[in-house]
Formats: structure tokens, sequence, C-alpha cells
């Protein structure tokens, strides 16, 4: 290669490194404002704002969700298998909520520690398949949990 | 043999003459497979078990948002050889593909904000995904008007090719958001080391599409170029003795 295209790469090289690097900076310095949404743990332990709305995300447990007498406001859990707070929220759910689904919701912290929603999104997740496949996996899953493996037991 | 083929194809009028046989091949190929994607996505595979039919626009989205970043990656290596080793070729390609990556971003985001509304409840979010695919259309259309503000075609594309290699950052971001931040838009079902998680007969039709949309890439990259040949080298010879000749 000649002195005057290496020369060039060269540049180039520095160019997108130096931007790469800038990017990673201002990416690591705004980490906590692209978070979309914060966990039931960090909000347990207060690190989301309490002065003005934020995200929550996590699942709805099972068995949580309660239905008030006004027919629109619905009160639920949201999980991450470690902490649940628990969210109310008045409006139409998306296609999506159900118990057990991935969930992103909108609002605020009241003074009993329950979340205020004013908007509830349903997170999809990354697996796609038939509806015989997904009954045959929950069958599979729940003839494993009813009959533990004979070496669990054992040991 | 490669490399001979690779320094005659820098050559506009080599590549012109090749270009042209090769579009309808690319053509007959997309067509095939559109109509093979298209018919085993909407109407053989079969419904999600949680979404229903919705699910079926990831047949274009899908593979919109990754010939989104395919073209993005093309247009910066080509506009890294136009920039160090200045060969006019590459810099034809770094233009004529900026349209249509433009055109698959935003098929990318249409179709994602019509399938959002359902299953989500929303159209739009600030999430990092979403926000980094908008920040990728915006540089399509950056690069497509600066490479229009300058009159000098040979100029012109050096700044495009800048501008290219500036934003190719975004590309891993974009890849990557939905593992490095919480975002609202569902990590890759397929683009990952693991296996893939859809299953086999919703898969086989979105790789087709997939495929199917690179040779329609292929095919929209190749006339384009061609048309920008004719137009750059007006004035040589074999472009006044070829049209010359379609005039008898």
């Amino acid at each position: 290669m000649n002195p005057i295209r290496k020369k060039r790469l060269t540049l180039i090289g520095l160019m997108v490194a130096g931007i790469g690097v800038a990017t990673w900076l201002a990416l690591n310095a705004f980490d906590e404002n692209l978070m979309f949404f914060f966990s039931p743990s960090e909000v347990v332990e207060g690190k989301a704002p309490e002065a003005h709305p934020f995200r929550i995300g996590g699942l709805v447990q099972s068995d949580s969700v309660k239905r008030k007498p006004d027919g629109l406001t619905t009160a639920f859990s949201v999980t991450d298998n470690a902490e649940a707070v628990t969210v109310e929220y008045t409006g139409i759910l998306p296609d999506l909520f159900r118990e057990g689904q991935g969930i992103v919701a909108m609002g605020q912290l009241n003074q009993n520690g329950i979340f205020i929603a004013s908007e509830v999104l349903a997170k999809h997740d990354e697996n796609y398949m038939p509806p015989e496949v997904a009954e045959s996996l929950k069958t599979a899953h729940d003839e494993a949990v009813a009959n533990p493996q004979p070496q669990a037991s054992v040991q | 043999m490669i490399i001979r083929f690779f320094h005659q194809m820098g050559s506009p009028r080599y590549f012109y003459n090749v270009a042209g046989k090769l579009v309808p091949w690319f053509m007959v190929s997309f067509l095939i497979t559109l109509v093979f994607g298209l018919y085993h996505g909407l109407f053989v595979a079969p419904p999600d078990y949680q979404q229903g039919e919705s699910y079926r626009i990831m047949y274009i989205h899908v593979p919109s948002a990754w010939m989104s970043m395919f073209i993005y990656v093309v247009m910066a290596v080509s506009g890294l050889i136009s920039l160090v080793w200045r060969i006019k070729m590459t810099e034809i390609v770094v233009i004529s593909s900026a349209t249509v990556g433009a055109s698959f971003t935003f098929l990318a985001l249409a179709t994602g904000s019509l399938w959002g509304k359902p299953m989500w409840g929303t159209w739009w979010v600030w999430d990092a995904r979403l926000t980094s695919e908008l920040i990728l259309l915006f540089l399509y259309l950056g690069i497509i008007a600066l490479h229009s503000a300058i009159e000098d075609k040979r100029v012109a594309a050096r700044a495009v090719s800048i501008l290219a290699l500036v934003g190719v950052v975004n590309i891993p971001i974009i890849h990557y958001s939905v593992e490095w931040w919480n975002t609202l838009h569902q990590p890759a079902s397929v683009t990952k080391f693991d296996k893939p998680s859809m299953d086999m007969s919703m898969l086989i039709p979105l790789l087709t599409m997939a495929i199917s949309f690179k040779l329609y890439y292929g095919a929209v990259v190749l006339m384009r170029a061609r048309a920008e040949i004719v137009e750059r080298e007006r004035n040589s010879r074999w472009v006044q003795e070829m049209v010359e000749q379609e005039a008898k």
C-alpha cells in the first residue's frame, strides 16, 4: 500500500475510533436516562425518582390482578421475581396484558407505596411459536413440575 | 482471478455492462422469493400463541430492519474504500444505496409502529431501540441531502463517505440497544448465537423474506448505479457511442 493511502486509512481509522469513544462516553453518561424503565427491586431500593413520574417494568404477578367495582380500575403486582410493587391503573389495558406477561407502566408512587399508573404498555418477548407448540411446552413443563425426575428425589 | 474481477468492476464501463446483465437475474429471483416468502408467511405459517395473526407484520418489519442496517454497513465500507483508494465505482455504490436504505428504515419504523399500537398499546415510545433506528433514518436523509447540496460529484461523494463512516457507530448501538438497556422493544429472536427463539414454520418464511429483500436491494443498487454512471460519464466516448447506437 502506498504511503498516501496508508495515511488516509490511518486518519479514517482514528476518526472512527474517536467517534466511537466519544459516543461510548456519552452513552455511559446518559446510561440512566436511556433505561426505559426501573425494575421493582430498584423501586423498592428507592432508586426511582420520587418527585416526578417514571416507568416501572416487570412481570404481572400471577393471581394478583384484581378489578375494582368501578369496572375500569385494575390493581396488580409487578414483579422481577425478587420484589413486587402494587400498581393501580384506570383505563383500557393492551391486548397482551395478562398474568405472567411483561409490562411497562408509566406513573408515580403515592404515599402508600402504590404505583398509580397513567399508561400501561405490554412488553412482548422474543419467542414466536404456534399455539400447539406453546400448549405442548406448557404440558411438558407442568408434568416435569408434577413428577420430578427420579435422580432429583434420590439426592 | 477474483482480484482481476474486482479490478475490472472498478471501471465504470465494465461495471455498466456487467450490472446490465445481472439486473434481470436479481429481479426474477427477488420476485420468486417474494411470492414464496409472502405466501408462506401470510397464509401457511401458523398464528402466534400470544399475538395471534398480528405477528405476521414481522415478515415485512424484521427484514426491513435488517436491510436498514445491512445497507448502511455496505455504504460505510464503500465509503472507506472511496476515501482511501478514490475508486469511482465505490463512490457510486455509496450514493446509490442511500435512498433504498432510507426506504427500508422508514418501512421498518412504520410497520413497527402499526404493530406497536395493538400489541404494546402505543404507536411510539422513546426507548433505545426505536430512537437509534430513527437516528439511522436521519443519517440516511442527511447523506441524501448532503450529496445533493454539493455540485461536484467527486467532492460530494467524499463528503458523503465521511458522513457514512461517522454514522457507522450507530449500527452496533441499534443492534445491542435491546441488551445494553431496558427497552420496550423485545430482544433479538434470530440474530443471536443461541438457537433462534422462533418456531421453524415461522422462521423459514422470515429468512426467505430476508433473502428476497437483499435481492431487491441488489437489483435497485445496480440499476441506480448504472444511471449514475451514464450521468457522470456522459462526456466520455463509450457513453456517446452507446447513445448513438441506441438512437439508430
